[in-house]
């Protein structure tokens, strides 16, 4: 194993496009939560009598920066089958599935070091901005700190949240191979499940949809003030996990059962 | 040294032009099948999520989850064939021919009840919109043609008329010590509004048309005060409280009208009644000495999209045939590299640019057509079904509608050629599947289901190339008219065409920069 892992790392340590992309996770994630934080203000939303659920919105630049995980985690795949590369690693590594399990560990690695530095300095954005928007302890919000146990946990939850993004993008393109289709499987079953629930009226069946949704669930780690979500964090995040395993299943059986 | 230039062959003799290369083109895409039937299925997608999103709408559940209110299941038409909300008080006497109505305001008081952020359950409070004043009916029932000159709670004296039209008069409101005069007179048709602070000097504000019989005389109408909340499940929620203005006038006189009483008529009466307006003050008049203070509750004006259903809705499946067109259109590119076909095609067509172009031809044609066919079929069975399930489908003109469903599968063709100039541009699929959707399906998505805070919603829909979904809005907002004018609830910052020429400037930007890549550099 320690052999297939030094392949794995070797091939997304020297491959151009790997470090651009970290860095594309990291800056998504910061630039989406800074956004939204500065694009929110205390007066427009007290006017409606709402409260807002501050580390929610500090970390809503995960929901773009997992799109550039699930490319990470794409082409980590797809870009061997698409180079022909693949038959080489496959030669020298006959097992496929430790193949798959390397690729995945290597993938969690580097997109978790993407997620802390991301995640980390959009909470530390949003400390800096949100105050200025009249976000002031005068008014009933303190200053974001990963000291507070619910927005650590949803920090924290956000972090395995794009790890388990990413490893749904490896099964997924271990699976279909293509990259552009693999993309598109991914990012469509992450952002069209919202869409599909808004548009669904039966409320038992948005509720049941909401639980299964990967993007939906997944997130409800983040939630800190909202009681009334269809799921916990903990169960949310399991659902997330539970279509990363489903994914990756799917795509050890096609990369063990097809030719390469 | 010598520098010697690249060798280029000259274009062969006799096949030059641009028609034989858009046959290579149309026969490479014809025949690969995934992409025809991935066509086919982003065209039968569309429909289908249309049909199944229709099909779910009842009038009494409501688009929007968690909504309190029930919807009304019917609603009145205005002359100008769009649906209306009319309810008001109305004091009247008839008004067949040329006359005037003048009255002199000296009070405009309201209450507003539940509101925010306390939720006291009834504080003293005039809306911005509530209005009171003289107007000119076609009749009592709701919908009729009107004109009428208004004080309005914080938006100075107004002149409306047909439900969508507002033209702005002398600002500040009325008290006893400033009371306000309003006048209209109607000659041969043609009625014009006045507004006056002293009874002598007027101020024209303007005019409308609105000939035959009518009644005129006084009005009072306070729109509901309106709060919105987020959804548990995305979405949002609209919370619509009762609120009731009450107004004093004197010094009333109708010229042009036979002798005879006032005629006093709830317009849009429901039969409903809250619990103020049982208990302690209902809508109505009181007449003494000359002096008419009248109460009353509602609205005249155009019915807003989330409050109702609208044509687009039908087409809500748009943004997930986007996903499988773009990754088709971005395949049409990206395989040629994959498989190094580009070095082939390249090399019949020295002419780089003409590939692209022709390449942007047929994936945009292909797609155009099969937009439409989608749009052309969910559009007319969708609201078909919508109202069949008793949803009040705010009705818009044969343009608008024609707009809404060129405008999609043009939208839809222009994210082809977007998608296919990434692809060039990147010449990796995945990653330029990713931007698509990103840049074009993600903030249409996430708006919609409200995922992402409004201002932020409103931003990215204005410079991401996701502001081209406009060209679907078929409901215009209204300044004059209270509502929630979100992207969630389907309204865009950015008027339709300008929208869509966003989206477009996008996609000429990118495949102007793939020719001048695919130019430059070796395939």
């Amino acid at each position: 194993m320690r052999r297939h892992l030094r392949a794995e790392w070797t091939k997304s340590r020297t491959v151009p496009s790997t470090v651009p992309l970290l860095l594309g996770v990291v800056a998504l994630t910061v630039a989406g939560g800074a956004m939204a934080s500065a694009a929110t203000t205390a007066p427009a939303c007290a006017a409606s009598g709402c409260t807002f659920d501050l580390t929610k919105l500090s970390l809503t630049g995960v929901l773009l920066g997992q799109a550039v995980v699930v490319v990470l985690a794409v082409l980590a795949m797809s870009g061997e089958y698409g180079t022909g590369m693949v038959r080489t690693t496959f030669t020298a590594m006959p097992r496929r599935s430790a193949v798959l399990a390397a690729k995945a560990a290597v993938l969690t690695g580097l997109t978790l070091v993407a997620a802390v530095i991301g995640v980390l300095a959009s909470v530390l954005a949003a400390r800096l901005i949100l105050p200025g928007n009249g976000f002031t302890p005068a008014h009933g919000y303190p200053a974001l700190s990963l000291a507070d146990g619910p927005t650590l946990r949803a920090a924290a939850g956000s972090v395995l949240c794009l790890v388990l993004v990413a490893l749904l993008g490896l099964g997924v393109a271990a699976a279909v191979r293509d990259p552009a289709t693999a993309i598109g499987v991914v990012l469509g079953l992450l952002y069209l499940f919202p869409l599909l629930i808004f548009v669904i009226s039966d409320q038992a069946w948005q509720r049941l949809l909401w639980q299964v949704s990967p993007l939906n669930a997944g997130l409800a780690v983040q939630s800190t003030t909202d009681a009334g979500l269809p799921l916990g964090p903990g169960a949310g995040l399991v659902v997330l996990a539970a279509w990363a395993a489903l994914a990756l299943l799917a795509g050890g059986l096609r990369v063990r059962l097809r030719d390469a | 040294m010598t520098v010697t230039a690249p060798y280029r062959p000259d274009p062969p003799a006799g096949r030059d032009g641009f028609v034989p290369v858009l046959r290579a083109e149309w026969t490479k895409f014809r025949t690969v099948r995934g992409w025809v039937a991935g066509v086919v299925v982003a065209a039968m997608v569309t429909v289908l999520f249309g049909i199944l999103v229709a099909s779910g709408v009842h009038c009494a559940s409501g688009p929007f989850p968690g909504r309190p209110v029930e919807l009304p299941c019917s609603a009145p038409l205005g002359p100008g064939g769009e649906a209306v909300d009319d309810r008001f008080f109305f004091v009247h006497r008839p008004l067949d021919g040329d006359g005037s109505v003048t009255a002199r305001l000296t009070s405009l008081t309201g209450i507003t009840t539940f509101p925010p952020p306390d939720h006291h359950p009834v504080v003293p409070r005039v809306v911005p919109w509530a209005k009171a004043g003289v107007i000119i009916k076609a009749g009592t029932e709701r919908g009729s043609a009107y004109t009428a000159m208004m004080i309005t709670g914080s938006h100075g004296a107004r002149m409306q008329s047909g439900f969508t039209s507002d033209v702005a008069g002398p600002p500040g409101g009325v008290s006893a010590a400033s009371p306000r005069w309003v006048r209209l007179t109607r000659s041969g048709g043609t009625i014009t509004g006045y507004e006056s602070a002293d009874g002598t000097r007027w101020t024209e504000v303007g005019t409308a048309r609105l000939a035959g019989p009518a009644r005129a005389g006084l009005f009072v109408a306070s729109p509901c005060d309106l709060s919105v909340y987020q959804g548990t499940f995305g979405g949002v929620g609209a919370a619509c409280r009762f609120t009731q203005a009450t107004a004093v006038f004197d010094q009333v006189t109708v010229r042009g009208a036979p002798p005879g009483g006032w005629g006093r008529t709830r317009v849009g009466d429901t039969g409903q009644r809250t619990d103020w307006e049982l208990y302690h003050r209902p809508a109505g008049v009181q007449e003494s000495a000359g002096t008419f203070t009248v109460t009353g509750s509602g609205d005249m004006a155009p019915l807003r999209a989330g409050e109702h259903v609208t044509v687009e809705w039908a087409l809500a499946g748009v943004p997930i045939g986007l996903v499988v067109i773009a990754v088709v259109a971005v395949g049409f590119i990206s395989a040629e590299y994959r498989r190094g076909l580009i070095r082939t095609t390249l090399l019949a067509t020295p002419r780089r640019g003409r590939t692209l172009a022709a390449k942007a031809v047929v994936a945009g044609t292909v797609t155009f057509a099969a937009g439409l066919a989608a749009t052309g079929v969910a559009i007319p069975i969708g609201t078909r079904i919508l109202r069949a399930g008793g949803a009040v489908v705010l009705p818009v003109g044969a343009l608008t509608e024609v707009r809404v469903a060129v405008g999609t599968a043009a939208l839809m063709a222009v994210v082809a050629v977007l998608a296919l100039g990434l692809g060039a541009l990147l010449r990796r699929g995945g990653a330029a599947v990713a931007v698509v959707i990103a840049t074009v399906v993600l903030p249409e998505v996430l708006a919609k289901a409200s995922i992402l805070p409004d201002g932020m919603a409103r931003w990215l829909l204005r410079v991401t190339p996701a502001a081209g979904f406009a060209i679907r809005q078929s409901v215009p907002e209204y300044p004059q008219v209270i509502g929630y004018y979100a992207p969630v609830l389907g309204y865009y910052p950015l008027a339709p065409w300008a929208g869509f020429a966003v989206l477009c400037g996008y996609a000429a930007l990118v495949l102007g920069l793939a020719t001048a890549r695919l130019r430059r550099r070796d395939a």
